[in-house]
């Protein structure tokens, strides 16, 4: 195994299982457990075990898209922690829940650990409830939207010459392509670049087809260790680093053409030590798939990227970025990748990021 | 634990009912500024910082440490966000101090907070949702009837709770940080104070604070600062359903089986001889005598005696919550970690006037939900 930080040796950890939720526009027939608890059934069924095999448990969800304090509380209920269990849970996207678990399995003392996310983000007006992210006294108070800073940042990066309007739209074609053979997928068709400039803007220069879908899902993801990563797995797919950065939130300070976080967390990762097979990004807007692949120093010409479609085929708050990873270990534990990455975004303008490298035996 | 870990140091703000005169920003700044400096370290000493705080709408900012992460120096760093409800600054440092001991980072920053007074968390916790019980006026209305479960099956007299409200706010008054200093605390004014949730009386809960705490907690070769570390010797968090038949409000499993966890951790077979001081998270009275019993203090049924008999006061042989508790201040998110941090003092020896005398082996534990989120841990003078 390949060290993840300057001079470790890391424990190996699989993900041993990974499923998710039919992504749709809105699901209004399920609440937040009854969403979950097929998904983490399926998690337990694919490798035949029930939440006795696990030894800790942590999840990834926001408050504001349910609109209530403790939204994770209940959803508690999709595991049924009796007898009482060691769990955890960060107001973050799954990716980072994934981590969380992953440091503890490091320290040796338990071997493995199920992983959930969640997001219904038809629930309330996602434009509106992404603002309140922001600087709550000098920036959210003026109610820029997602759309409009990705917009911002989508012109700034045509502007250095790097990509343009057709590029936006030949991304969102693959993606949207590559979801025509993923069964979950949201959005999934095969159209022309020329019906796809003909859209309207939504907020110039990103036309609706940048946009990522809004999206109801959740994902669910068991991580395992030693004699358990064998067991449950014929051909694990093994975490060889794992690592995330934080930028700062004033985007005027920021330039919003290149994702410093992203390049540091995929050099302490080790993207750079081996050939990459398949990259799945958490890239919501088209034109940010550019600039995170350019951090991670990956090249769409050689590397299959969002294979599933990415957040362009399915975007559930809080969830997209754990689907890339189970993605991306689906690839390597079928065999399809010898070796993929995995990022996950969270923040305005890919603030904070986070890359995991999987590869196989 | 893999590697050791040890906290080298703390700081805390002021805790008041408005801190006007800090951003929330500003606000875990003071704490984190003042754990950097009793740990002689810089900013860039750090490795990463992990965060936690209570529900997002108690200040009206989604998932608010992306806009912190600039003011906690966080930038190009690791940044983490934790939110376990009211045990969310317990397990936010025991997320911290994982990644330490898993050998992950060296120096790890956790801060907490809350600023209360930027909304308001009675009614932020009220909101009706669907299929779920009603929580009705906060916090205190779901937690009376549990209390009255306990002095039912426990046969304890109503003055308990009033001689916890006390014994609190006067340990408070040698805190400098704490939120309520109230001089003049006796029986009478607790018994005297208005009617909040039968049995509790206004004097018998909780302020509402602004407040933040920080910690520093590093790896055995990384221990620098102005007092000897904290070590840890154990650490454990527990969950269990809200909405369960087989669940005991009163003496919930998840606390018991918690407690087990990190006492094995630690070599403790009797909590109330080998500890020389707890901070324990004591919201409202009458959860000292439920927590006594819960953590192993002392037998079932005996709570309210232990804190009759003045065991828990600052003097006795197990003093409880020397800081003045939660009762004294509660900024919610850092509530938790307040606990922690309080014992880490105690084992340290920085604790001033609220120091017991030689205090080596100390426990912190916090809680939240409906009694169902556990986070503990022991931290020790000698080395694990």
């Amino acid at each position: 195994m390949s060290a993840s930080g300057p001079g470790r040796t890391i424990r190996p950890v699989s993900v041993a299982s990974f499923a998710q939720s039919q992504h749709v526009r809105r699901d209004d027939q399920h609440n937040e457990v009854e969403m979950l608890m097929p998904v983490v059934a399926e998690a337990f069924g694919n490798i035949g075990i029930t939440k006795d095999d696990v030894d800790f448990i942590c999840s990834g969800s926001t408050d504001y898209l349910v609109g209530g304090p403790f939204s994770f509380v209940t959803a508690l209920d999709a595991v049924g922690v009796w007898p009482p269990r060691a769990e955890s849970h960060v107001e973050m996207d799954g990716a980072w829940a994934l981590y969380e678990a992953w440091v503890l399995l490091q320290e040796g003392e338990i071997d493995a650990a199920l992983v959930y996310s969640f997001g219904r983000s038809s629930l309330g007006n996602l434009n509106e409830i992404l603002t309140l992210q922001l600087d709550p006294y000098y920036v959210a108070p003026l109610w820029p939207d997602p759309v409009s800073l990705a917009a911002l940042q989508a012109r700034a990066l045509i502007d250095t010459g790097r990509a343009s309007e057709v590029d936006f739209a030949n991304i969102a074609a693959r993606n949207r392509k590559n979801a025509l053979s993923n069964p979950k997928a949201q959005v999934a068709r095969d159209v022309t670049l020329d019906s796809l400039l003909a859209d309207d803007y939504v907020v110039s220069p990103l036309r609706r087809h940048t946009l990522p879908p809004i999206t109801d899902g959740a994902a669910a993801i068991v991580l395992a260790a030693g004699d358990k990563a064998r067991r449950w797995s014929d051909r694990p797919a093994w975490i060889t680093g794992i690592d995330h950065r934080m930028e700062t939130h004033s985007l005027g300070a920021r330039d919003l053409t290149s994702s410093a976080s992203t390049a540091k967390a995929a050099a302490v990762a080790g993207v750079g030590d081996g050939p990459v097979d398949v990259a799945e990004v958490h890239a919501p807007f088209a034109s940010q798939e550019i600039i995170v692949l350019d951090s991670l120093g990956l090249d769409d010409g050689t590397v299959s990227v969002n294979p599933s479609g990415g957040a362009l085929a399915a975007n559930p708050i809080m969830s997209a970025g754990l689907i890339r990873i189970g993605e991306a270990a689906a690839r390597v534990s079928s065999g399809s990748a010898r070796r993929a990455v995995a990022h996950a975004t969270s923040g305005p303008c890919l603030q904070q990021n986070l890359v995991c490298v999987l590869e196989g035996e | 634990m893999a590697e050791r870990a040890a906290v080298i140091g703390v700081g805390q703000t002021h805790h008041k009912a408005k801190r006007d005169d800090v951003s929330i920003a500003g606000l875990v700044r003071e704490a984190a500024k003042m754990a950097l400096a009793d740990a002689e370290l810089d900013w860039a000493d750090i490795d990463a910082v992990v965060i936690g705080k209570a529900p997002d709408m108690f200040e009206g900012n989604m998932m608010p440490e992306l806009y912190l992460a600039p003011a906690l120096g966080a930038v190009g760093k690791p940044m983490f966000r934790v939110h376990t409800a009211g045990s969310v600054g317990g397990s936010t440092a025991l997320v911290a101090a994982h990644l330490v001991t898993s050998g992950t980072h060296q120096r790890v920053l956790t801060v907490a907070y809350e600023k209360q007074s930027d909304s308001d968390a009675m009614w932020a916790l009220s909101v009706p949702q669907p299929f779920a019980a009603p929580l009705l006026a906060g916090a205190g209305g779901y937690f009376a009837p549990h209390i009255r479960a306990y002095m039912r099956r426990s046969g304890a007299p109503e003055h308990i709770g009033r001689m916890v409200a006390v014994k609190d706010r006067q340990n408070a008054m040698r805190n400098p940080y704490a939120h309520l200093h109230l001089a003049d605390i006796d029986m009478k004014m607790v018994e005297e104070s208005m009617m909040l949730w039968d049995p509790l009386r206004y004097l018998e809960a909780c302020p509402s604070s602004d407040g933040a705490a920080a910690m520093v907690i590093a790896s055995e070769a990384a221990v620098t600062g102005r007092y000897p570390p904290a070590w840890i010797h154990g650490m454990a968090m527990r969950s269990e359903p809200t909405m369960f038949a087989g669940r005991d409000q009163v003496n919930p499993r998840a606390g018991r089986d918690c407690s087990a966890d990190v006492y094995a951790q630690s070599g403790i077979t009797d909590p109330r001889a080998q500890f020389d001081v707890a901070e324990v998270y004591v919201p409202f009275s009458w959860y000292e005598p439920m927590w006594l019993e819960n953590l192993g203090f002392c037998d079932l049924g005996d709570g309210w005696k232990l804190t009759e008999s003045g065991a828990t006061a600052f003097e006795g042989d197990i003093p409880w919550n020397t800081s003045g508790g939660v009762l004294s201040s509660n900024p919610i998110g850092a509530s938790g970690m307040l606990r922690f941090l309080e014992v880490a003092m105690q084992v340290r020896g920085q604790a001033g006037e609220h120091q017991i005398e030689g205090a080596r082996l100390a426990f912190g534990q916090a809680y939240g939900g409906g009694s169902q989120f556990f986070a503990m841990w022991v931290v020790g003078s000698d080395k694990p």
